[in-house]
């Protein structure tokens, strides 16, 4: 913005319009003709598609809930991130085996720039993977009523075991955030670990044993410095890494209480909060020791990843998509383990607790031409099957309760991340001011930062990340978001 | 004119006109007109806010300080872009010792000319990538590496540049510098060669040394290039975005805890991540305000009376 109009400030000195200048202006015309005209022609194919849509719904019955008519076609736009799209090549695979339902296949990473005008153009795709950077924001189009209410597919029957609905096969809690409006309008499948992760072979070579209180983590810290290892990494660029490490320790140490004091906003989150204090300086213990692999503070999260996967550190902090993330960095022999933070002393949560919940969203537009398809697509999704499916070719796991199939193998990652959640039980707890205040979320990212960088100490951190709490009750808003 | 011919005028001054207020002056309007409401930037119900965006400006200490980040940028990287390219443009034109008497370029002039306009070609994103891994906070970085092998820096704790408040700025106008020199040194050698050689012979005649014939004869010949750069270098100094918001951390960049904040990621970052559209909106007028100060203001302060030869 600021350029554009200096440029004219610039040129106001010189003589007018000179043929330069007539030149630049007929270009820039052109250029912004061509998103002009892709504009008007989806508008202008908007109307008088009605008649292609009748033709989708077959016969109901207690296999076929939703009455898939074979034969007809499905539209499908996949988000093509972290997680790639061959494992929605290969539902589709098995939709069309089942249904006889052939599928369009979209992996993009342009979702808005894609859907945005079909959405306008009452045209929309049957299924949609809304995620990445560019997703479209669900409340606009829940507004817009461009949603299906997905509790038709939540209510259905279970398709490995009929006397259930979907809805009860699911791992408590991951449904929330689809919710606007108290429905629930978009499907958050993907279940996410976060906590501490290291090499099983790296561990295997050293005689060190998986850490489960503080002082066992700084004791294979310290061996692994005297050894010239770094001893935690993190992804010092985006301090949010980091925080996963600090906010986990302060949760497991005083309990949801402590956890839901931050999100709540409380005047004694951090000031005045023992659990708080014990956290932050257990954190700065490891950076004073000179426990960090070096430099780690200045990386990006693939730089320090990469590094942790040449065993230059034994820790790292990140959540369940890394063993995907660095699938070409990890040698094949890694091992990578994933591990619960370790508990400080008189930690009210025991060690097995751990950070996790649901994301990915995946949306049926209410306009979708194949709506009986799309909801099948759906429960078949919440299969066991596609669950497993999903798990072998994104190497992640789905909110499908126990949804991976015992008989497959698993990458060593994934596979220690099932058998944590599972160890974990109910004790898993969610973080929800990183969504609900994004500017209190920078300002403890920033002082973090500040933090492992040795520039400020435990005590003004807290500080800051107080003030940060402060400053974020102070906006009328926040009155909106409280959990009990 | 003709007859059809006025018309046909008419019809090439209109469009643009029209194409530039629809394009640029309306959204400069619509710009103005969001920054008085408390517009959140996702649907199209705001309330009015009056001034009330423009008073939290004020007191808004990242801003502030982006502001003075802008002005600290908008010092330095005019004056030793302008200075290294004019060092250069000189040694390249007149820096060599031979023949018509200090007024030929060093030998192989021609091929350091295209050597040093290589860093232009680069485009920014590509640019932040190269010195990323120059800056690369660990002993992989190629300054860390360097500064290791010299025995400067301890391999166990290494200089991390761009998360080093102290040096992060610094860091950043090396990288515009390296970038502007080569461009700005072909546009004065340029200029430098249609300077007519007898001027120079005139004056070595007089018994001028090089320092004399440059300060008198070719900076004041060259003075309409040197404005030109002056003002291209004010508004990329005041602009600063891409580099700032790839290589620094933090969400649009501006990191650490700030220190490398200009206005512009200040800006992009209340718009979109915090959903705080209307006052974003008050910064933008803000910024283009200072622009248009800053472009009139050097300008002027550049004006001299042309030399015609």
């Amino acid at each position: 913005m600021g350029s554009t109009s200096a440029e004219n400030a610039g040129n106001n000195g010189s003589e007018g319009v000179g043929r330069r200048a007539l030149i630049k202006r007929s270009a820039a015309l052109g250029l912004v003709s061509v998103p002009a005209m892709s504009f008007l022609s989806a508008c202008a194919s908007g109307g008088g598609d009605e008649d292609t849509s009748g033709d989708t719904q077959g016969k109901t019955s207690k296999d076929n809930p939703f009455g898939v008519k074979d034969g007809s076609k499905l539209d499908v736009v996949i988000f093509k991130g972290g997680y790639g799209d061959d494992y929605a090549k290969a539902w589709e695979a098995a939709f069309q085996k089942k249904w006889g339902v052939t599928s369009t296949h979209t992996g993009t990473q342009e979702i808005t720039g894609k859907l945005q005008p079909r959405f306008n153009a009452g045209n929309p795709p049957d299924i949609v993977d809304n995620s990445g950077a560019q997703k479209i924001k669900i409340d606009v189009l829940y507004k817009n009523g461009q949603l299906l209410d997905l509790a038709e597919v939540l209510d259905a029957p279970s398709v490995d075991d009929p006397t259930k609905k979907v809805r009860d096969t699911v791992i408590p809690g991951t449904l929330d955030p689809g919710l606007q409006g108290g429905k629930v309008v978009a499907l958050n499948y993907i279940y996410t670990v976060w906590g501490l992760w290291y090499s099983g072979k790296l561990f295997q070579e050293k005689g060190w044993e998986e850490p489960k209180t503080w002082d066992d983590f700084l004791a294979i810290c310290k061996d692994a410095k005297s050894q010239g290892i770094g001893g935690l990494a993190h992804q010092g660029k985006y301090p949010y890494y980091i925080n996963v490490a600090i906010m986990d320790l302060i949760a497991k140490k005083g309990g949801l209480d402590a956890m839901k004091a931050i999100d709540n906003l409380d005047p004694k989150a951090f000031v005045g909060s023992d659990a708080a204090q014990a956290a932050v300086e257990a954190i700065y213990d490891v950076v004073e020791k000179g426990y960090l692999m070096p430099g780690t503070n200045g990386l990006t999260h693939t730089e320090s990843q990469t590094r942790w996967n040449q065993y230059k550190a034994a820790f790292i902090t990140s959540g369940s998509w890394l063993e995907n993330e660095q699938l070409k960095q990890t040698p094949s022999d890694f091992d990578m383990k994933f591990l619960p933070m370790p508990v400080l002393p008189d930690s009210v949560m025991p060690f097995e607790a751990i950070r996790a919940g649901s994301g990915e969203p995946f949306i049926i537009p209410a306009k979708a031409k194949n709506l009986p398809a799309a909801k099948e697509f759906m429960r078949m999704m919440l299969s066991r099957e596609w669950s497993t499916l999903f798990a072998k070719e994104a190497n992640s796991l789905t909110i499908l309760q126990d949804g991976v199939d015992p008989s497959v193998q698993l990458r060593p990652g994934t596979q220690s991340t099932v058998e944590a959640s599972k160890a974990a039980g109910d004790n898993t707890f969610r973080f929800l001011y990183t969504e609900w205040y994004s500017e209190m979320d920078t300002a403890i990212q920033n002082a973090s930062n500040e933090l492992m960088a040795q520039r400020i100490q435990p005590k003004e951190w807290l500080k800051r990340a107080q003030a940060a709490v402060n400053q974020a009750a102070k906006d009328p808003a926040s009155k909106n978001n409280r959990r009990e | 004119m003709r007859k059809g011919q006025y018309r046909f005028v008419a019809g090439f001054l209109f469009v643009p006109v029209a194409l530039y207020l629809i394009f640029v002056i309306w959204p400069y309007i619509q710009t103005f007109g969001y920054s008085l409401t408390d517009w959140k930037g996702q649907s199209q119900t705001f309330d009015f806010v009056g001034l009330d965006n423009y008073k939290a400006l004020l007191q808004d200490d990242i801003f502030m300080g982006a502001i003075w980040h802008n002005i600290l940028f908008l010092v330095f990287i005019p004056v030793i872009t302008i200075l290294l390219a004019l060092f250069f443009a000189f040694m390249l034109n007149a820096g060599g010792r031979s023949r018509a008497g200090g007024v030929s370029g060093v030998a192989g002039s021609k091929f350091y000319k295209v050597v040093y306009f290589f860093p232009q070609v680069l485009s920014l994103a590509i640019l932040a990538v190269l010195f990323g891994a120059v800056y690369r906070s660990d002993s992989g970085g190629m300054l860390n590496g360097f500064l290791v092998q010299l025995g400067l820096v301890d391999a166990n704790d290494p200089v991390v540049w761009l998360n080093e408040p102290d040096f992060v700025l610094w860091a950043l106008i090396v990288v515009v510098v390296w970038h502007g020199v080569g461009f700005y040194l072909v546009l004065f050698s340029a200029a430098m060669q249609s300077i007519p050689r007898d001027i120079y012979e005139a004056a070595l005649i007089d018994g001028a040394g090089r320092a004399q014939s440059f300060f008198r004869i070719t900076l004041p010949l060259l003075w309409d290039s040197v404005q030109t750069a002056w003002v291209y270098l004010g508004i990329a100094a005041m602009d600063m975005f891409i580099l700032v918001s790839t290589m620094t951390s933090g969400e649009f960049g501006g990191g650490p805890d700030h220190a490398s904040e200009v206005m512009s990621t200040v800006m992009m970052r209340n718009f979109l991540y915090y959903g705080k559209s209307g006052y974003a909106c008050a910064m933008g007028v803000v910024m283009l305000l200072l622009t248009l100060i800053l472009s009139v203001v050097m300008l002027r302060a550049t004006r001299r009376e042309r030399v015609e030869f």
